[in-house]
């Protein structure tokens, strides 16, 4: 019998990988495109939907030919996708009727500065889970229909749909037959009423967004249809935001079990069962994975906005490494950082602040401060933002974190990792699975056509890679905590109404 | 002042003749331009080549300057974007092997570790990486030091009885691994333990750090002491995954 395996399509915020993974979860092959960032004015961040649908397939048959493998051996295709970004296409000739808003885009400011006026708002909130914020979906459609002339009437008569990228894939994927989201990245628009998992009639009213222009709301593990582009004749198995496919793919299956996926942003995960929690300290409560014909599981989310994205920046604006990787490099080159603070509010801060009229700050600058600590605040503006998250959520679900599983990209910054075990005080764990969104992906699909039994069969391919323990002087600790307190009350108010 | 090395004064004017001519330059030319005789251009010209810094075109039999020397000054990898691009295969590694997996790179005459992935059986370890490891006792090192211009370590100290303490032992065993694309290591660094590693080239096919797994002998070698050829496969598959992710042309 020939092998088989699973596919998981990640489409993130600056590229979309392929990979292939076997029956251990372990990675085969990986196929990865850029897609351009669009930056047409300050806070905003757009992407072309169309070129990340022709990325995908081209990405298809790369990976699997990568993998020596032809699309017969490949059991099912799972979706994780990055959160939030918005797309509206006309249904009819599938062209999308301008550029995908991202969630970093801060363009709705002051459409959620006036929503949140309105009597209303807190009703929102509390069904949808979420604080009003520029963040979320729902404001970023309300923003189109108000900025295209006629989009409004087209949506109500149904001629053109929207959704957020996974389910612009999977309407491209199967032929468009499909126009479906799952239930993780509707709870992400602030359109889903959290507790009955479907669209809420308020919340529609309330934003303005006529029904008729959105998916069909469906759990995350079951079915989405089966291919016809990319991989035709693969059913897709699944689909999930990134952050919960991350959650699923470190297995994080029972209440109580963590993990923080370090990526452009990071986002912090607990699971917390059947029962969702209502959120306090600024952080979110979210669907984190629903099996078809079984009740949804609940998470309580952490969001950091701008983690690994600084180290890009880093790179990208000020030009002082060539690689990100070299930040490691540089930050080593100092012992401390100088007394250097540098809090990245880009777009705002999220949690546990919800400030979007924050914007950042580098301070204690004095002629000392070389870019070596300049490159220590920027990975050390990554640890204590987790540590604001940590505690938010121990204050949240009343336990206390004893290990964090970490994941993404930046768990190969080992100097990051240490600093991030010692600012928290409790070890960080890597699992043997840096890749943990896409094999989230994968497990779930997997798991939904019966290519892996069940969720304690997937418990067992987890294992320790490697393992940070805490190291830092509790005297030091609470002194920089304190510094970095303060440094992030020097963000607030920047932005003043207009 | 000492003297100067009079070949490579010369072979430095080849290469600024080439660099500034209008495309590629004959024997001849290049012999009159330096005013040189053509035997001696010819003998320069042919070590030029043999190192990738100087091409000579089949059909014409010009000569032109190597894709080497255009790499030259890009080559160094910082260790940390190593480890980087090397963890998406470090991981699989060690989930086929059932071992734990290093990565080195040659730092002041030894192995630096720069990444390190446990061995997947969920028992205690400590991260190892920043560690420093003999060249000439370890599968790692012996991979550095085989792809590495310049003569072994002085001081060759011996950790087991196993150890290849002598220069010319040492010297055959790295020609072995040139010419196998692998070295073992049985017993010479640590009693009872044995490893396998594998080179990581990077843009051009220069060596820039080597991947390997390490554990007990009587899991890591055959009934014969010999590394068990499936995880030689595992390790080779592995380096060449990081290689061509790095832009090796092979």
């Amino acid at each position: 019998m020939t092998d088989r395996y699973v596919v998981a399509i990640d489409q993130g915020t600056t590229s979309t990988r392929c990979i292939v993974f076997d029956r251990r979860g372990q990675l085969v092959s990986l196929a990865q495109q850029e897609h351009k960032q669009y930056f047409p004015r300050p806070g905003w961040v757009e992407h072309d939907a169309m070129e990340i649908w022709r990325n995908v397939e081209r990405l298809a048959p790369r990976v699997l030919s990568r993998a020596g493998i032809g699309l017969g051996q490949v059991a099912a295709v799972g979706i994780a996708n990055q959160r939030e970004t918005t797309v509206i296409w006309d249904r009819v000739t599938g062209v999308p009727i301008g550029r995908a808003i991202i969630w970093q885009d801060t363009r709705t400011d002051s459409l959620v500065h006036t929503l949140a006026s309105s009597p209303a708002a807190k009703d929102v909130s509390e069904t949808s889970g979420l604080p009003l914020a520029t963040y979320f979906s729902g404001p970023r459609l309300r923003w189109m229909l108000d900025h295209t002339p006629g989009l409004r009437e087209r949506a109500e008569r149904g001629e053109v749909l929207c959704g957020t990228m996974e389910t612009w894939l999977i309407w491209n994927l199967t032929g468009r037959a499909q126009h479906v989201t799952d239930v993780t990245n509707a709870s992400r628009t602030m359109l889903l009423d959290v507790r009955s998992l479907d669209w809420s009639e308020r919340a529609l009213d309330f934003f303005g967004i006529p029904r008729a222009m959105l998916p069909a709301v469906r759990p995350s593990i079951g079915g989405f249809g089966t291919a016809s582009e990319g991989f035709p004749g693969v059913r897709i198995g699944a689909a999930l935001g990134d952050q919960q496919a991350a959650l699923f793919g470190q297995t994080c299956f029972t209440p109580g079990e963590a993990k923080c996926t370090y990526g452009t942003g990071s986002f912090l995960l607990l699971n917390t069962g059947a029962d969702l929690i209502h959120p306090e300290n600024g952080l979110l409560s979210t669907v984190a994975y629903q099996i078809a014909g079984e009740r949804a599981v609940y998470a309580l989310e952490g969001s950091i906005a701008i983690t690994g994205s600084l180290v890009q920046w880093f790179r990208d604006q000020l030009e002082l490494i060539s690689s990100a990787p070299e930040i490691e490099t540089l930050a080593r080159t100092v012992a401390d950082n100088g007394g250097c603070y540098i809090v990245p509010a880009f777009s705002g801060l999220y949690a546990p602040y919800w400030r979007s009229e924050a914007r950042g700050v580098i301070v204690g600058l004095t002629s000392y401060i070389t870019k070596g600590h300049l490159a220590r605040a920027v990975l050390e503006a990554t640890a204590w933002q987790t540590r604001e998250v940590v505690d938010a959520m121990n204050a949240n679900s009343g336990l206390a974190l004893t290990t964090l599983k970490v994941d993404g990209g930046m768990t190969a910054d080992n100097l990051l990792m240490q600093m991030i075990a010692d600012v928290l005080d409790v070890p960080l764990v890597r699992p043997l699975a840096v890749e943990t969104v896409s094999l989230g992906a994968a497990y779930a699909a997997g798991l939904a056509v019966g290519y892996w039994p069940d969720l304690d069969g997937l418990r067992r391919n987890w294992h320790i890679a490697g393992q940070w323990m805490p190291a830092m002087d509790p005297a030091v600790r609470s002194a920089e905590y304190a510094n970095w307190r303060r440094a992030v009350e020097r963000t607030f108010d920047w932005i003043q109404p207009a | 002042m000492p003297g100067t090395v009079q070949s490579i004064e010369r072979a430095a004017a080849i290469l600024r003749t080439l660099a500034g001519g209008p495309g590629r330059l004959g024997l001849t030319e290049i012999a009159r331009t330096l005013d040189l005789a053509k035997g001696t251009t010819h003998g320069i010209l042919r070590t030029l080549q043999l190192v990738g810094f100087v091409e000579q075109d089949r059909v014409s039999g010009q000569y032109q300057l190597g894709g080497a020397l255009l790499h030259l000054g890009t080559s160094y990898l910082d260790i940390n974007e190593l480890r980087s691009r090397s963890i998406n295969w470090a991981d699989p590694l060690a989930a086929r092997s059932g071992e734990s997996v290093r990565i080195g790179t040659v730092l002041e005459g030894r192995v630096l570790v720069v990444h390190h992935v446990f061995r997947p059986d969920d028992t205690f370890q400590t991260l190892d990486v920043g560690t420093l490891l003999p060249l000439h006792a370890t599968a790692l090192g012996k991979v550095l030091l085989a792809y590495r211009a310049g003569g072994p370590p002085p001081d060759l100290e011996a950790f087991t009885r196993l150890t290849l303490t002598d220069a010319k032992a040492l010297g055959t065993a790295l020609e072995g691994v040139r010419d196998a694309g692998w070295a073992g290591e049985v017993e010479e660094f640590l009693l009872g333990q044995a490893a396998v590693a594998a080179p990581i080239r990077g843009y051009g096919g220069l060596v820039v750090g080597a991947i390997g797994i390490s554990g007990p002998v009587d899991r890591v070698c055959d009934s014969r002491y010999r590394p068990r050829p499936h995880l030689v496969g595992y390790v080779r598959d592995a380096a060449r995954a990081i290689s061509r992710d790095l832009g090796a042309a092979r």
